[in-house]
């Protein structure tokens, strides 16, 4: 994320403690949604996804429901507000369960919320998608700087920014290993977010 | 036009026919003297130390567009253009509105190049009534008219019948005019926008095959060989087109040929823009052909270089390809092409391009006062060319009423400082006298 | 290709993976609730169709729609703006209404690159069929159907058509479709081979990327795919062959031709169809025939390429693509 981070990014996250918040988050999920039992996890691509897929596997040990907790994935990129501040991007895949969300809690899963324009995007997505029952929000990293009313309802680790830094999360799946970075930025903060 | 036909100029260390340097003397309307160290005795004095004299240009292949277009040409302003070009005669294409298929039409034309005052306008009479191929015109009315028409051309349109072909190139033996035939088999270019080929392939334009051409070439020089007259192929564009003139020649046939400065330099991947300034009849065609134009120039086989002068309205270019006009204008940039296709190649040097764009052009058109020797007694129809001159092509300065060349933005070689119509300047220093 | 699709030959084959997988994702619109997307909300799409083809302006319409630009619809045909001359004016008033795309249908090959070229509009300009020239969305949307068929995994999506054999069949002469389709379908590595009688092949063809057959039955057994064009009744008149009758035995599709494909391979068609011509209606009307799949599929395609020509401040195709960000 964020334009390019320098080497010296320092890890804040190391797998580990990774996967002690992605186990805190799931057990806070079952508590407040009373057992889990009508939750859909969606992940925003690319990271987002990997993250709702680990989320699930948890709440399935918890529940003890193998195979039970649906898990998909919304691409945002139409819904984006700056798109015409870019070239148009390739789009990430949008897989809704079966099931659908109509009813159901769904539970939005990214890997940092920053200005939370991501969130207001995936929220209008999800409203051509379906009507669920209500919609709550998981992060593995909460770096502060909103720039809209939306504020997450788990938080893995809160990490107070400067604009000048960078958060990078890698995720085995994608970078082959798990860590939370933070690093300076290289280039004007003009660019990026 | 304010130098009196008493005045004299000396023109003082030109290269005549890119020789050594000479004085050249002009007193009225003929070159007086030819020497070095000539005394100005009150004559204007020229520096043309370095520059190449040749004698004056003439276009077999002009299109004046008046009457009918004035819109994009008229007689003044094209022969304005002639003359930045070099030029000191054009022979005026019968393709007006009205045709030139009349003794009246070919008289009035004639006349207003005599009010024009830039350069000798020798009309062409149309083949046949309207350019329509079905009916001889009066080519012996246009002939004895005070035009003196001896070149006949349904230029535009091809004269495809063979009956008819023959019977005018038999006709006009008895006044000795020449048919010069626009060489398009029609039935093989119908639709045609662009020559037939791989570019055409690819871009889906209607394909103008070569041998829609050549077989209209080699019908025309076998019927002129049959009835023993002249044929004059306009706009020649092919290799094959070349080879079969060749072949006529040595038979000994009566067979001449121009090539435009287009086909000299570009080629049909130009099209690809889709830019309708490259449209043209005969299309540009491929790069083989305009080697084989150019060495066919250079040995002879064609006799001479001829504008195809076709100067359009800007908004017969500013649009689609398809609907586009076809032709190119090229009065004021056809020395530059040549030195730069010709001459800077070392095909051909200046006395090859005064015998291939005004000896031999005058021969054909049997034209008396042009393409004569540079040497005292003879008409002061001259050219002084800047022949070290670099520059680049801007159609917004052209003397012509249009700007559809292709050589806008191009740098070329070359550039007209004087040209002398029976010694009168109607170009001074590059600019109209 | 930067911001216009002028011809299936400015797509690199990364270009036109991005638009068959982008394709691929708004496919998946249909099976929603609400089958529109925000993205191109206050964009204006215009089209502008010099030539009839209802088909093709629909398709164009519906998907400037499920994107939600305005479309204003501009048919020149039969009024006075048919005449080339008022290209540019018709230009210059679409630009003077804020056109940021123009889909673009003209009788004259290269109308579309003109327009694009001549400085007339700044707005991005899509062709959609371009006299005997090219039909890019058409081969887009043709490579989008072989490619779902063939690579039935995951709708083939990231991959290119390699080692494909694909079969055009008919007016290749006369066809936008056929020389969009040779561009696109060899890029994205088929191999493609042309069958028409020579009098149908371009003169000059020899440059092109492809195989020429004269004779269908000898490549139909070996073909993943095999597109029949639409051969046009009055070409008989111009002598391009003797009758309808001996075209549809030599060059068109019947049952039996159809058998000896492989199991796998497909039939396909532009459309509009003329049985009896270039195909029997047993061979149309069969399960093995996409053409109405094909018809489906024009929309996708169409979607993507006004969302990577328009979606962002310049086109996704052939423009560095960066990291994502969030």
């Amino acid at each position: 994320m964020d334009a390019r981070t320098s080497d010296a990014a320092r890890p804040v996250l190391e797998a580990p403690d990774i996967a002690r918040v992605l186990t805190r988050i799931a057990h806070e999920i079952v508590e407040r949604a009373k057992g889990a039992d009508d939750v859909v996890l969606l992940g925003i691509p690319t990271r987002g996804v990997f993250l709702a897929r680990r989320l699930a596997a948890r709440l399935e040990e918890i529940t003890g429901k193998p195979g039970r907790i649906p898990v998909g994935s919304l691409d945002i990129t139409m819904y984006r507000d700056d798109l015409r501040l870019r070239p148009a991007r390739a789009l990430a895949r949008t897989e809704i369960p079966d099931d659908g969300i109509d009813g159901r809690l769904v539970v939005l899963v990214d890997d940092v919320l920053f200005s939370g324009r991501t969130i207001r995007a995936a929220l209008d997505a999800l409203g051509d998608i379906g009507r669920p029952r209500a919609v709550q929000l998981a992060v593995l990293v909460d770096r502060g700087h909103r720039e809209l009313p939306i504020r997450a309802d788990y938080v893995g680790k809160n990490l107070p920014t400067s604009l000048r830094e960078t958060v990078k999360v890698q995720l085995t799946e994608e970078d082959g290993r798990d860590s939370v970075l933070l690093g300076l930025r290289e280039t004007t903060p003009a660019d990026g977010k | 036009m304010t130098m009196s036909d008493t005045h004299k100029t000396l023109l003082r260390g030109a290269k005549v026919l890119g020789g050594e340097p000479r004085d050249v003397l002009i007193e009225g309307e003929r070159i007086a003297a030819v020497g070095t160290g000539l005394d100005p005795d009150g004559a204007t004095v020229i520096d043309a130390a370095g520059q190449i004299l040749l004698p004056g240009l003439v276009d077999l292949h002009t299109h004046l567009r008046e009457p009918g277009r004035e819109d994009s040409e008229t007689v003044l302003t094209g022969t304005r253009a002639a003359a930045i070009g070099g030029f000191t005669a054009v022979h005026a294409m019968a393709n007006t509105f009205p045709v030139a298929d009349t003794a009246g039409v070919v008289e009035q034309v004639w006349r207003l190049g005599k009010e024009s005052g830039y350069c000798d306008v020798q009309p062409v009479g149309a083949v046949t009534v309207g350019l329509e191929g079905k009916k001889l015109a009066e080519l012996g009315a246009m002939h004895d008219s005070a035009a003196g028409v001896r070149v006949f051309s349904d230029d535009g349109k091809c004269v495809d019948d063979a009956v008819i072909m023959r019977r005018a190139l038999e006709y006009v033996k008895a006044f000795d005019g020449v048919i010069a035939q626009h060489a398009q088999e029609p039935r093989l270019t119908e639709g045609a926008q662009m020559n037939e080929g791989v570019v055409s392939a690819e871009l889906g334009l209607g394909g103008w095959p070569a041998v829609a051409e050549e077989s209209i070439i080699a019908r025309d020089v076998l019927l002129a060989a049959h009835v023993g007259s002249r044929v004059h192929i306009c706009h020649l564009s092919t290799a094959g087109s070349v080879e079969i003139v060749r072949w006529a020649k040595s038979k000994g046939w009566h067979v001449t040929a121009e090539v435009t400065p287009h086909h000299l330099l570009l080629t049909d991947e130009l099209v690809r823009s889709y830019d309708p300034v490259y449209k043209v009849n005969p299309p540009l065609r491929t790069e083989a052909d305009v080697m084989a134009l150019r060495e066919a120039l250079a040995d002879g086989t064609i006799d001479c270089v001829a504008t195809d002068h076709a100067p359009h309205p800007h908004e017969d270019k500013d649009c689609e390809w398809g609907a586009a006009a076809m032709g190119m204008v090229g009065l004021e940039t056809a020395l530059s092409v040549v030195q730069h296709t010709m001459v800077d190649t070392g095909l051909l040097d200046w006395t090859g391009v005064a015998d291939r764009m005004s000896v031999r052009p005058s021969a054909i058109g049997r034209l008396t006062g042009h393409g004569r020797p540079i040497a005292a007694g003879e008409p002061a129809n001259l050219t002084l060319l800047d022949s070290a001159y670099r520059g680049v092509v801007n159609p917004a300065g052209f003397a012509s009423r249009s700007r559809n060349t292709p050589y806008e933005g191009r740098e070329l070689p070359g550039r007209v400082t004087y040209t002398f119509l029976r010694g009168r300047a109607t170009v001074v220093d590059g600019k109209l006298a | 290709m930067k911001r216009h699709l002028i011809s299936a030959a400015d797509l690199s084959r990364d270009d036109a993976v991005l638009i068959l997988d982008t394709a691929e994702e708004l496919a998946r619109l249909a099976d929603r609730p609400i089958k529109k997307l925000p993205t191109l909300r206050g964009r204006t799409v215009v089209n502008l169709f010099f030539e009839d083809s209802t088909r093709t302006r629909i398709s164009f319409e519906a998907a400037a729609k499920r994107l939600s630009a305005d479309v204003i619809n501009f048919s020149a045909k039969g009024s006075s703006v048919s005449k080339g001359e008022s290209l540019k004016d018709t230009a210059l008033t679409l630009e003077a209404m804020g056109a940021d795309a123009v889909v673009i249908r003209h009788h004259a090959s290269g109308a579309p690159h003109r327009l694009a070229t001549s400085g007339w509009i700044n707005g991005a300009v899509v062709n959609a069929g371009d006299g005997t020239h090219e039909h890019p969305t058409q081969a887009l949307l043709d490579a989008f159907t072989v490619r779902r068929h063939l690579s039935p995994a995951a709708s083939g999506v990231g991959q290119d058509l390699a080692g494909r054999r694909i079969t055009i069949v008919g007016d290749v002469l006369h066809s936008r479709v056929a020389r969009s389709n040779v561009h696109l379908l060899s890029t994205l590595g088929a191999e493609v081979t042309l069958v028409a009688p020579p009098t149908l092949v371009p003169f000059g063809v020899e440059s092109w990327p492809c195989e020429v057959s004269y004779d269908l039955d000898a490549v139909v057994g070996k073909t993943d795919a095999v597109m029949m064009l639409r051969v046009q009744r009055e070409r008989m008149n111009a002598a391009f062959f003797p009758t309808e009758r001996e075209y549809a035995r030599r060059y068109g599709l019947d049952g039996d031709r159809m058998a000896r494909m492989p199991e796998h391979a497909i039939v396909m068609h532009p459309g509009p169809m003329n049985r009896g011509m270039e195909i029997t209606a047993e061979v149309a009307d069969s399960d093995r025939c996409t053409a109405v799949e094909q018809v489906a599929n024009g929309v996708s395609i169409r979607m993507a390429v006004l969302y990577l020509l328009l979606g962002g401040n310049e086109s996704a195709v052939a423009a560095a693509r960066t990291e994502e960000s969030k």
